[in-house]
């Protein structure tokens, strides 16, 4: 028992704070722009694949080093010479363009590696078990990603809370006209950010590839629980984001780990459950079979009670 | 100055500024009055880059429409807004930091010069700007507008709805201003002030300027004052 409370709050803390990485640029880009870059996911996928050609030539190392800096220009790029010239026609070509900006990397990522699962692996050094509880491994990778994830949090809250740069993009999220009113140059705020949004996510990427995999699926695998986490924290909220990739890093992990059911529940009750009771399907599904529903249907139950969820502060 | 020529300006469809021409010297005053909804504010905005304009504004002789407001802001323009936008969680102290466009010189105002000019600020350096009173935020905003050492500095109904003693210090500030080489273009809608502190008057309506002249020459024009502005 305690040994799944350990590992399930491990797993969930890497899964949480991978999920971070990719929602604080995304909602970061939002509060500041007002775009719903759907193509977020897309750029995280984009860096795993980067990561593994480089890799092939350099090693991990520099594969998880360069191609969030290479995903990361190539999204200050696509914000330069495409979100801006579209930005005049409205919100919805926005998200259009965002959108098709994903299918592009979706299919351009096929066309060059192919539809197979590519052959990304750890390096040999973060190969292996960190230490042994109860019998179970916990893999040194793990805590690698761990390791990660906090420093550019830290980082990222260093930055924004200590330097000028940082305190012209807290008042640039909501005002940005004003901020530029000052004399800052707003466009280049812009660039800059959505630069580094879409290099977070591709650190992301790049570390996340050889545990989860990297395949064309990717993006659409971890970009769905993405936008929950930033509805459900509130959209453009940084705070809210962090707290709501721990919360369903921890419950989609602590869901998968409890092997349980309805029944089961039931059970302790005195009530035995048989394939002849009424709705048997729904009392004998077991927790790991919810699990992946559970973010979704945390986002809709927020968003009827609470649609500007945790810490959004408002509609714009 | 400052020379608007014939601004244009659109709100999708509706024409809003049909043609809006004025001036505003060197270290002078100047009034731009005008109902409700004449486009005073569309005015302003349009000269600080932030709504699509046609037509010639000349800062110092040079043309500023079609640049941006960072780089109209850099030329020596400032502006405070009609609902002062303030950054409401960001503190007092970081509001006037972020005035400031180049941390490298020193303008005619430091930080200091409006902590002793307005003691409220100061004691409340590091409260958010959001828990702030109105007179307090109206008096940020332009402290704010300040630290980016404008030669120009447009307010924007800097006295609504504020009690008449912090309209005072409103215009004790504007003169403050003024006597340190910054022209003022206020925008008001009440004569309280602006007939006080401003050399010269501009009145608005139907998107165009309808009457201007100084001060005096406008207090006396009665008709123009109950054709354009009394409500
Ligand atoms: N963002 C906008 N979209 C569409 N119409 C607008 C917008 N802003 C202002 N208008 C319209 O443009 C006209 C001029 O507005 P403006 O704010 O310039 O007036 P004003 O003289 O500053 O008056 P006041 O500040 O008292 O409202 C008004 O009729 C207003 O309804
Ligand atoms: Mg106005």
């Amino acid at each position: 028992m305690l040994e799944t409370v350990i590992f399930s709050l491990l797993n969930g803390l890497v899964y949480g704070l991978l999920l971070f990485l990719l929602a604080s640029g995304l909602t970061l880009i939002f509060s500041m722009m007002g775009v719903l870059n759907l193509a977020h996911a897309g750029f995280y996928m984009l860096a795993a694949y980067f990561a593994y050609t480089i890799s092939l030539y350099m090693g991990f190392w520099f594969g998880i080093l360069l191609a969030p800096l290479i995903v990361g220009l190539i999204g200050g790029l696509v914000e330069r010479y495409g979100l801006r010239q579209v930005h005049q026609f409205g919100h919805v070509p926005e998200l259009i363009f965002t959108f098709g900006v994903a299918f592009l990397l979706e299919e351009v990522v096929q066309f060059i590696w192919g539809r197979d699962q590519l052959a990304y692996n750890k390096p040999e050094i973060l190969e292996g078990a960190l230490f042994t509880l109860f019998g179970a491994d916990f893999p040194i990778y793990k805590m690698f990603m761990l390791i990660v994830s906090v420093l550019i949090f830290i980082t990222l809250f260093l930055v924004l809370k200590h330097t000028r740069i940082g305190l012209i993009i807290r008042a640039a999220v909501g005002h940005p006209q004003v901020v530029g009113m000052l004399g800052h140059n707003v466009p280049l705020i812009f660039m800059v950010t959505f630069g580094v949004g879409t290099a977070l996510a591709g650190l992301a990427g790049a570390i996340a590839g050889p545990v989860l995999g990297t395949y064309p699926g990717m993006a659409s695998g971890l970009g769905g629980i993405m936008f929950v986490v930033v509805i459900f924290g509130g959209l453009g909220s940084l705070g809210g984001a962090f707290i709501a990739s721990i919360m369903i890093g921890l419950i989609q992990t602590f869901a998968i780990a409890i092997d349980g059911s309805l029944a089961d529940v039931l059970a302790l009750a005195g009530i035995i459950v048989t394939e002849e009771t009424f709705m048997y399907d729904i009392w004998s599904t077991t927790m790991p079979q919810v699990a992946p529903l559970i973010p979704y249907l945390m986002m809709v139950v927020m968003l009827i009670f609470r649609p500007t969820g945790l810490m959004g502060a408002r509609e714009s | 100055m400052l020379k608007v020529k014939d601004l244009h300006a659109y709100y999708g469809k509706s024409h809003i500024l049909q043609g809006v021409s004025f001036e505003v010297g060197k270290g002078e005053i100047v009034s731009l009055l005008g109902r409700n909804g004449v486009g005073r504010s569309t005015t302003i905005n349009a000269i600080m880059g932030d709504v699509d304009c046609k037509g010639s504004i000349l800062f110092n002789d040079e043309e500023i429409v079609g640049l941006d407001s960072h780089q109209i802001s850099r030329k020596g323009l400032g502006i405070v807004l009609e609902n002062r936008e303030v950054f409401p969680t960001l503190t007092v102290r970081e509001n006037l930091i972020l005035g400031i466009k180049n941390m490298r010189k020193t303008g005619r105002w430091k930080i200091d010069d409006m902590f002793d000019m307005f003691p409220n600020l100061k004691r409340r350096a590091d409260v958010s700007a959001g828990a702030l009173s109105g007179g307090e935020q109206q008096m940020l905003a332009m402290c704010r507008a300040l630290m980016g050492d404008p030669d120009l500095i447009m307010v924007d109904e800097p006295t609504e709805g504020l009690a008449p003693k912090v309209v005072d210090q409103v215009a004790d500030l504007l003169t403050e201003i003024a006597n340190r080489g910054v022209s003022i273009l206020l925008i008001e809608q009440k004569l309280t002030i602006a007939l006080k502190i401003s050399a010269r008057i501009y009145v608005m309506g139907h998107g165009r300027v309808v009457y201007e002249g100084t001060s005096a020459e406008f207090e006396k024009n009665e008709q123009v004052r109950k054709d354009w502005l009394e409500v």
